[in-house]
């Protein structure tokens, strides 16, 4: 039996140590070596692309893909909550509303993304449209700018947030909230008292789901935010395209991926049933 | 006495069903008034459009006088304790207690608490989250967590079945002393007979929607005015529309000539219950009759030929 059992794992592990252990081994050691004089690396070991990382040039782009993602994370929930509460109530159509969440996953993302340029660019269909109702009569700078790539960003992982927050307003037991009207509370202050601290494991997870993407994000600020909006996503792709410096690329690569673990257990410490 | 909650005329049309019918009813302050009926008649459903989780499709109900079907559960004077309690359980034993304690003085409700809490023999366990007591314990929460309102009524849907039947027929006194002390109208939701007639004051009899009869637990179960309501409490012996409580019927070797009615029958089984000897017979045109009897009228074997017999007083008559 035990056998039996490491033959299907078997797979598993290959695709896992092949796939994601070599090549984080890979970046490693790429991000301890010296740049070559034509892109890839040489010799000798250095930590210079660590320190390099202090350099004040890349802390702004550090803090912006911080604010970005909180801000994107916090209109996800914002946007999501009711979402996934009214949908969690709706009954039989919960499945329909469902799917038309997961909707957008069955195109591209870069397809989709992509539609958002059409929407918002000075030509676009919402320029166009208002200028030809009158309500404006130059194009609003809708297109490369942080806006865009909140938009994009919320867009994108609004359904990380909803559903694990579905999943628990789902199971939440319904006679909770005719107990709490019972004791006078209002709608609101049942929502505040007994849904949300009830829905804290969904919220946590979807907050999860949806700032570690968009901290790493580097197509959305790239399409939507033209360039002018680089968040580290960038930063890293641009150390392995245009700028030829893969250790640099490979050093902020870890550094990112610490950040998000260290913040990672932080959270799940402080998550005492561990229902994430 | 004076009436604390009235209902007249009061319905309730499901797309599927009429779940209640045209009910009308008055219960007093400081009253034990339970509805009583089996699942599926109305019961809930009349308890649940008191509390506010309904809206009667039509009739009115009356609280201290003043219409209150349109008004929200939160703006309702009573307050209900859930089947399933119904606890909130992110909140400690003392959170559930205060939760609807919101509007009141800071010192008053440490006070109020800790009576209620006492009360239901809770104190020490404030702490506790509703996962870590027992279950006769979380169903003492959500009564303190209602009794501590003082609402007008308290609306008990069902709260003793979720726990085990002997902790079941313990709390029955309980609640009912409980109740004489706070000296708060409970309106008790219930399919189990015993209870309502044990601990009642009144009761209603529900019936596919209809309050088929109101009365003191002794006027329900002597003078049942439906065959439903003579049959649903307690056990009853049917000879065409006449009924029989099994309890009425007496056992004698010869026809006894004082005016009784008496039926020749033969024993099919005849069981000793301690307190009663219950005796299964067969009358002579094929219907079954049981009788409850003293162990002192002697023992009978299946096949012995009896006579069966009863007072006409004790017969009860539907058409």
């Amino acid at each position: 039996m035990i056998r039996l059992r490491r033959l299907f794992l078997a797979p598993a592990w290959i695709i896992t140590a092949g796939l994601f252990l070599a090549p984080l081994g890979i970046v490693v050691v790429y991000s301890l070596l010296t740049r070559g004089a034509y892109g890839g690396f040489s010799l000798p070991w250095t930590a210079e692309s660590y320190t390099r990382l202090m350099d004040p040039l890349y802390l702004p782009i550090l803090l912006r893909s911080f604010w970005i993602a909180g801000a994107s994370t916090v209109l996800c929930l914002l946007l999501g909550f009711p979402l996934a509460l009214f949908i969690a109530r709706s009954g039989a159509r919960r499945n329909l509303y469902l799917s038309m969440v997961m909707l957008p996953f069955w195109t591209s993302f870069l397809v989709r993304t992509y539609a958002w340029m059409f929407l918002l660019r000075d030509t676009g269909l919402i320029n166009s449209l208002l200028i030809k109702l009158g309500v404006i009569h130059d194009p609003l700078p809708l297109l490369y700018n942080d806006g865009a790539v909140l938009v994009g960003l919320v867009y994108s992982y609004l359904p990380f947030m909803v559903l694990p927050l579905y999943g628990t307003l789902e199971r939440l037991d319904g006679t909770l909230l005719e107990a709490a009207a019972d004791l006078g509370a209002t709608p609101w202050a049942a929502l505040t008292r007994v849904v949300i601290p009830l829905c804290t494991p969904g919220i946590r997870a979807g907050s999860i789901l949806v700032f570690i993407p968009c901290l790493g994000a580097y197509l959305t600020p790239d399409l939507l935010g033209g360039g002018k909006s680089e968040m580290i996503g960038n930063l890293i792709q641009n150390q392995f395209t245009t700028a030829r410096d893969w250790p640099f690329g490979s050093a902020i690569s870890l550094v990112l991926m610490g950040i998000v673990m260290a913040l990672l257990f932080a959270f799940v410490r402080r998550d005492r049933e561990g229902l994430l | 006495m004076n009436t604390v909650l009235a209902l007249r005329d009061v319905s309730k049309q499901f797309p599927s069903h009429l779940a209640v019918d045209r009910v009308s009813l008055q219960v007093q302050r400081g009253e034990f008034f339970s509805l009583l009926g089996p699942s599926g008649c109305g019961k809930t459903t009349t308890l649940r459009m008191i509390a506010g989780f309904e809206t009667p499709t039509s009739g009115e109900i009356r609280l201290n006088g003043a219409p209150i079907e349109q008004l929200k559960p939160y703006e309702r004077n009573v307050s209900t304790v859930f089947q399933n309690y119904a606890l909130f359980p992110h909140l400690t034993v003392r959170e559930n207690v205060e939760f609807g304690l919101r509007r009141t003085k800071q010192s008053d409700i440490a006070k109020r608490v800790r009576d209620v809490l006492e009360l239901v023999r809770l104190s020490g366990k404030e702490s506790r989250y509703p996962t870590q007591i027992s279950g006769g314990e979380r169903q003492r929460v959500a009564l303190a967590r209602s009794l501590v309102l003082a609402p007008d009524v308290l609306l008990l849907d069902e709260p003793l079945s979720a726990l085990d039947p002997n902790l079941r027929k313990q709390l029955r006194s309980e609640l009912k002393s409980l109740q004489r002390r706070v000296e708060i109208t409970f309106l008790f939701v219930t399919h189990d007979q015993e209870e309502a007639l044990s601990m009642s004051d009144r009761i209603g009899v529900m019936h596919a929607g209809v309050l088929e009869q109101v009365g003191t637990p002794e006027e329900i179960y002597l003078t049942p005015r439906t065959r439903f309501v003579a049959g649903f409490l307690g056990a009853m012996n049917w000879l065409g529309d006449i009924g029989v409580r099994p309890e009425a019927v007496r056992v004698s070797e010869s026809a006894p000539g004082n005016g009784a009615r008496c039926r020749s029958a033969t024993v099919v089984q005849s069981s000793f219950l301690g307190n009663c000897l219950r005796l299964e017979a067969r009358l002579e045109n094929g219907d079954p009759l049981v009788a409850e009897l003293s162990r002192l009228n002697g023992s009978f074997a299946p096949g012995d030929r009896v006579h069966l017999w009863w007072q006409p007083a004790d017969e009860l008559t539907f058409v």
